[in-house]
């Protein structure tokens, strides 16, 4: 029955855009939000039937073979969660009825394809639905039309075709050597033969192309053009969620069901992780557009997943979903800041702006919480995830790399207590003294991001442990 | 062997000249040629569906609408032309060296490479691999040439004017 993820939101466009579009555009906007509260409950029904068993609903058609575990849910809540803040953003920036009907049925198929790579079980199939997910956001990021959008979605375009090819280039071999595209058979295949050239070739191809999608250093030049040039709902989508789906998350999964890890690729992500996360800290410190020093944070915070995965035990794998759920709540929610000071000032300049926190207190508040989330001050939600993603680099005997991690962190506080004393705090510019709080659409989300950042992170000491367990069941460890 | 050798080398010409030729027209019949030679290959792996669905496809359709859409941009004057074919050669004239090198590489390699025939498919028909192993990707695919049209759609259209 998990198929319903993918199907319902897909069928939803066809329906609201077929026979009744008029009443469609009045109705887009209520269906996408409960379909995104519904993914959110979906998560917790414990029925495994529902998640694993193909119970043929349908007769011989969407008789699909699907699975999930505690990874694939945690993914499908972020979705879910991102998804509804986007909406709220789109409801707030769009007010032309068309374009805003036309914006969500794009976000709706986006939702679909990544619930359907969450679910994949099949290494072709999830290739398909990440280009599903790829044009939705092609789409998405050059929605404006604009000249800025649309070189920032051809750069997205360019760089996601190489990594499609290198994917189905490496998808061929895999296939080649294994004589299928399952999960569990190419696994079973690897198991006995994992020293063989082609499967080598095979397996460096898929994760350069994962790295290029995840947008790490060096691959990360479409990123910041990207999330900056996109439209603001895009942005926080994109930023929240896309990517990490697209890029980690597949990862995760193709390491865990299907590669596993080895030395070298240990050795791999760990310097990958690591460049990304302090050379993108060190970007971001440069930045004076509030966009792009939060597009060249994702970096740096993408880096941190890809170190927790390095680390290879359920201990970094657990602290690398935490930190891609965390990633989700507090990029989100300061994407959704910047949106309401750039509509409100007209400007994304941070060297221009100055003591907002009078005029902007939800915005203000809300973004010094999520910074500081991101920057992994307890007892914020950044800061167990991080703090588990070191704890288990430091375990694993890569303790240079825990070091890097935590000086990586420093350099996060670093440009977030710049960007907070420049944009909120601060002589206050004269020019900008008529400033008020941005609407009820973008506070909500925000308001309701920060306080689930904040709720996470005080349960979090209840939490964490059943939730490490439960990596540890699939690692197999 | 010597065909099939033959037949690649053809395929690895086609495919250069596609990319380094000096218009974009020329680019789309070299796609055309490299997809029908490539169909001749398909062929004699045994392969006749795929090689069906490569010639109508990747031949036949493809190369059309990309035709149909560079018919519809202003072309190059033939001094322009000749500006953009002296750029691209200065752009791409390693591409063949490449080739040749990493041919002549995997060669002295002497790779043996250790492969399977996909099980279950290869015992199937078809059909029945696409319509019932297959069908998660079915619908994948269904729903991109959906967001495909979309996107067009939405993002070509006339805008209204407002204010």
């Amino acid at each position: 029955m998990s198929a319903l993820l993918v199907l319902v939101p897909f069928f939803s466009v066809l329906i609201l855009n077929l026979p009744f579009r008029p009443a469609g555009k009045k109705l887009v906007f209520g269906v996408a939000a409960i379909l995104s509260l519904l993914q959110m409950a979906a998560v917790f029904i414990p029925d495994s039937a529902f998640w694993r068993v193909n119970q043929n609903a349908f007769g011989n058609i969407f008789n699909f073979e699907l699975s999930a575990d505690i990874l694939s849910k945690l993914v499908l809540f972020c979705i879910g969660m991102v998804s509804f803040s986007a909406l709220f953003t789109t409801r707030y920036f769009i007010q032309d009825s068309d374009e805003r009907f036309n914006f969500i049925n794009v976000i709706l198929i986006a939702v679909a394809g990544m619930n359907g790579v969450v679910l994949a079980q099949d290494i072709f199939s999830l290739y398909v639905f990440l280009e599903i997910t790829a044009v939705a956001s092609f789409i998405l990021i050059a929605f404006n039309r604009d000249a800025l959008g649309l070189e920032g979605a051809f750069k997205y375009l360019l760089l996601s075709g190489v990594a499609t090819v290198l994917m189905i280039a490496g998808i061929a071999l895999l296939m080649l050597s294994a004589g299928s595209t399952n999960f569990s058979v190419i696994h079973s295949v690897l198991l006995n033969h994992n020293k063989d050239f082609l499967i080598s070739l095979a397996i460096g191809l898929f994760i350069t192309a994962l790295f290029i999608k995840s947008g790490l250093m060096p691959f990360h030049g479409w990123l910041p053009d990207a999330y900056t040039s996109a439209p603001a709902s895009a942005s926080v989508f994109l930023a929240g969620v896309v990517t990490k789906v697209a890029g980690v998350y597949v990862l995760i999964r193709i390491l865990v069901s299907v590669i596993g890890f080895s030395a070298s690729i240990k050795s791999v992500l760990l310097f990958a992780g690591a460049i990304s996360a302090v050379i993108g800290a060190i970007a971001a410190l440069t930045q004076s557009d509030f966009k792009r020093m939060l597009s060249y944070s994702s970096i740096s915070q993408v880096g941190y997943i890809i170190l927790g995965i390095g680390s290879g035990t359920p201990l970094g794998i657990a602290g690398a979903a935490l930190h891609i759920f965390n990633h989700a709540t507090f990029k989100s929610l300061l994407f959704i800041n910047s949106a309401a000071v750039e509509s409100e000032l007209g400007s994304r300049d941070i060297e221009k702006m100055g003591g907002l926190a009078k005029q902007m207190p939800v915005t203000s508040v809300t973004s010094v919480l999520g910074s500081l989330s991101c920057a992994g001050i307890p007892p914020l939600a950044g800061f167990w995830s991080k703090l588990v993603i070191i704890i288990a680099l430091w375990l694993a005997g890569y303790k240079i790399f825990a070091v890097i991690a935590v000086l990586a962190s420093i350099l996060t506080l670093a440009y977030f207590l710049t960007l907070q004393r420049k944009v909120f705090f601060g002589k206050p510019n004269d020019e900008f003294k008529d400033i008020k709080e941005a609407g009820f659409s973008l506070a909500f989300p925000a308001l309701l991001l920060a306080a689930l950042m904040v709720g996470v992170g005080i349960f979090s000491p209840w939490v964490l442990n059943g939730f490490i367990l439960s990596f540890s069941s699939i690692l197999g460890g | 062997m010597f065909l099939e050798v033959l037949i690649l080398i053809f395929l690895t010409a086609a495919a250069l000249w596609t990319v380094m030729t000096r218009s974009l027209l020329r680019s789309a019949m070299g796609l055309a040629l490299t997809s029908a030679i490539l169909t001749v290959i398909i062929f004699r792996l045994n392969a006749p569906l795929a090689g069906v669905f490569e010639l109508s496809v990747c031949a036949g359709l493809i190369p059309v609408l990309f035709i149909s859409v560079i018919s519809l941009t202003q072309a190059l004057t033939y001094k322009e032309a000749l500006e953009h074919m002296k750029s691209r050669f200065a752009r791409f004239w390693a591409l063949p060296l490449i080739v040749i090198i990493a041919g002549i590489i995997l060669i002295l390699m002497n790779v043996k490479l250790k492969t399977k025939l996909p099980l279950p498919e290869s015992q199937a028909d078809v059909r029945f691999v696409m319509w019932h192993l297959r069908q998660f990707d079915l619908l994948g695919q269904i729903i991109i040439l959906f967001t495909g049209v979309f996107g067009v759609v939405i993002l070509f259209k006339e805008r209204k004017k407002s204010g």
